[in-house]
């Protein structure tokens, strides 16, 4: 556990400071472009900038509750996910006791368990534990319609919203020399990282985009887009390496692999809501859609992230 | 002891409004009307009970105070409990659904009490929870009989989207899934309109209310 110590205090303003530069470049180009609001994707990007203003706030408020307080944060985001996710997947009555149980059991288990460091639990917990345990709740109560795909979304939602998004604060647990105790540093670059990607891939699709990858789910992701907003967040990794404990050709192909997961994982996300024909997965950030909205693409990398960072640099 | 009540029923009041906030994050669209404070007698569907409590929640303050739910004496009196949120905390005008059992209580004489009083009210015209595939039961009359003894006041469908599913019939532990409640433009009954085509066109329009048409996403 890390007391509120402020060895990093500077790598901290860094962050603010690159967080002002983008809301500065925001601004100015809300002032030359979209003066009276008519340019959709400026707004939208003054809008994402205030959400991770908020977001960079909430991690800065909660981590002086030390690791407890990160974990508690994103089992809170965990729940208004999980609450979104299960608005638009779970169907029948049938199904209340998992639902039930996935709430008030398996996500607060699975974040005791992260903030416990019981790595060879909460890797298991829900892939296992869960997933063979809510079946059996739904088919006691002996309705079959449509059960497989009830039992599957029920398990996806878990597997999204609460085993990915636990594996965000899960990196505080990690030992890696040179690490000790800025993890939560790591926890910032992983999200720097792929929220960038996001950002980047749209401005690359907007200038050179030509080739859609999926037309019939995206109409701004193009290959263009996808191979520059990658690359460019990969520089931006590098360029951070020093808030990590790494050398820079590392950070780099860390921040390369959580930037390629995580726009395909915005992807996946995207297929979920056009299927049930939706815009966003919910209402919580006015204009911007819900809490998966702005964490698809980190929910996606943080499981690969942390397995491949506690692979080649965990020290028991 | 009236300060004392008074407290209790502010924090309970308080409690359920932020226990509802939590569960359901409920969400408010106004469409064809504004939320300001006028005298309005709001209708909605009835899936669960907690159906007046999202409402409530989804209120602005100012109008939260000024607006009583209509309430069934035969399952608000049950408990005390109830009674206390039932009389206390919603200020319920509590009426009695079963005719055998009402004496010389005239249901409707009391909702025009409340209303001359100056109260906006909530009032479930389908008479019971909607356990059915319909989207709605068939009206019962009083918000024929409301509007044509106080022509004045607006009649303003509201539609509550996804509460049955937060709490189905026959479960105590509610689930979090998002809700909206939607309110619409508002209806009177016309001059010279018979009770048969208002409610229709009163069910219609509380029904039109509901997200993507009705069809679940």
């Amino acid at each position: 556990m890390t007391e509120p110590t402020l060895p990093f205090a500077w790598e901290i303003t860094a962050i603010g400071g690159l967080l002002v530069l983008a809301t500065v470049i925001a601004r100015l180009l809300r002032q030359r472009l979209s003066p009276s609001g008519e340019n959709a994707t400026i707004e939208n990007l003054n809008a994402r900038i205030m959400a991770w203003w908020a977001i960079s706030a909430l991690v800065a408020l909660f981590s002086l509750g030390g690791d407890a307080g990160v974990v508690t944060l994103f089992g809170i985001c965990a729940f208004a996910a999980l609450r979104e996710f299960m608005t638009l997947t779970a169907k029948r009555t049938a199904d209340h006791w998992a639902i039930a149980a996935s709430f008030f059991v398996v996500l607060p288990v699975q974040f005791l368990l992260v903030g416990l460091g019981w790595y060879g639990l909460y890797t298991v917990f829900i892939p296992v534990y869960a997933f063979l345990l809510l079946p059996i709740l739904s088919a006691l109560q002996g309705d079959r319609t449509d059960f497989l795909e009830r039992v599957a979304e029920t398990q996806w939602a878990l597997m999204i919203c609460v085993f990915c998004m636990s594996h965000v604060p899960a990196l505080l647990t990690l030992n890696i020399p040179g690490g000790e105790d800025r993890m939560i540093l790591l926890l910032a670059f992983l999200v720097i990282v792929v929220q960038s990607t996001d950002v980047l891939q749209y401005s690359w699709s907007k200038l050179i985009g030509r080739r859609k990858i999926a037309p019939t789910l995206s109409r701004t992701k193009t290959w263009q887009g996808m191979i520059g907003g990658i690359a460019s967040a990969t520089l931006l990794g590098a360029a951070l390496y020093w808030i990590t404990p790494f050398a820079p050709w590392q950070a780099a192909l860390l921040a390369c692999l959580a930037a390629t997961v995580g726009f395909f994982g915005t992807l996946v996300m995207t297929a979920i809501k056009r299927d049930r024909g939706v815009k966003d997965w919910g209402p919580m950030f006015a204009g911007q859609g819900g809490f998966i909205d702005r964490l698809d693409s980190v929910l996606f990398a943080a499981p690969v992230f942390f397995h491949v960072v506690r692979f080649f640099f965990h020290t028991p | 002891m009236r300060l004392l009540t008074g407290v209790a029923a502010w924090l309970l009041g308080g409690g359920l409004i932020l226990l509802a906030r939590l569960l359901t994050a409920p969400r408010a669209i106004w469409q064809g009307i504004e939320p300001v404070p006028r005298q309005r007698v709001y209708y909605a569907n009835h899936t669960s009970n907690a159906d007046l409590i999202l409402i409530w929640s989804v209120l602005p303050p100012r109008l939260r105070r000024a607006t009583r739910p209509v309430a069934g004496s035969d399952y608000w009196l049950k408990s005390r409990l109830r009674a206390f949120v039932g009389h206390e905390v919603v200020r319920a005008v509590m009426v009695e659904r079963r005719p055998e059992h009402r004496g010389d209580e005239d249901p409707i004489a009391l909702i025009l009490d409340a209303l001359d009083e100056g109260s906006s009210l909530i009032i479930f015209p389908e008479g019971k929870r909607n356990m059915t595939d319909a989207p709605a039961l068939p009206f019962k009359s009083g918000i024929y009989n409301i509007s044509r003894a106080r022509p004045a006041v607006d009649l303003v469908p509201v539609w509550i989207e996804n509460l049955n599913r937060v709490m189905p019939k026959g479960h105590v532990i509610p689930v979090p899934l998002l809700c909206t409640v939607s309110f619409g433009a508002p209806i009177r009954v016309e001059e010279g309109e018979e009770i048969g085509p208002f409610l229709a066109r009163a069910a219609d329009a509380m029904v039109a209310l509901r997200p993507n048409g009705g069809s679940k996403p």
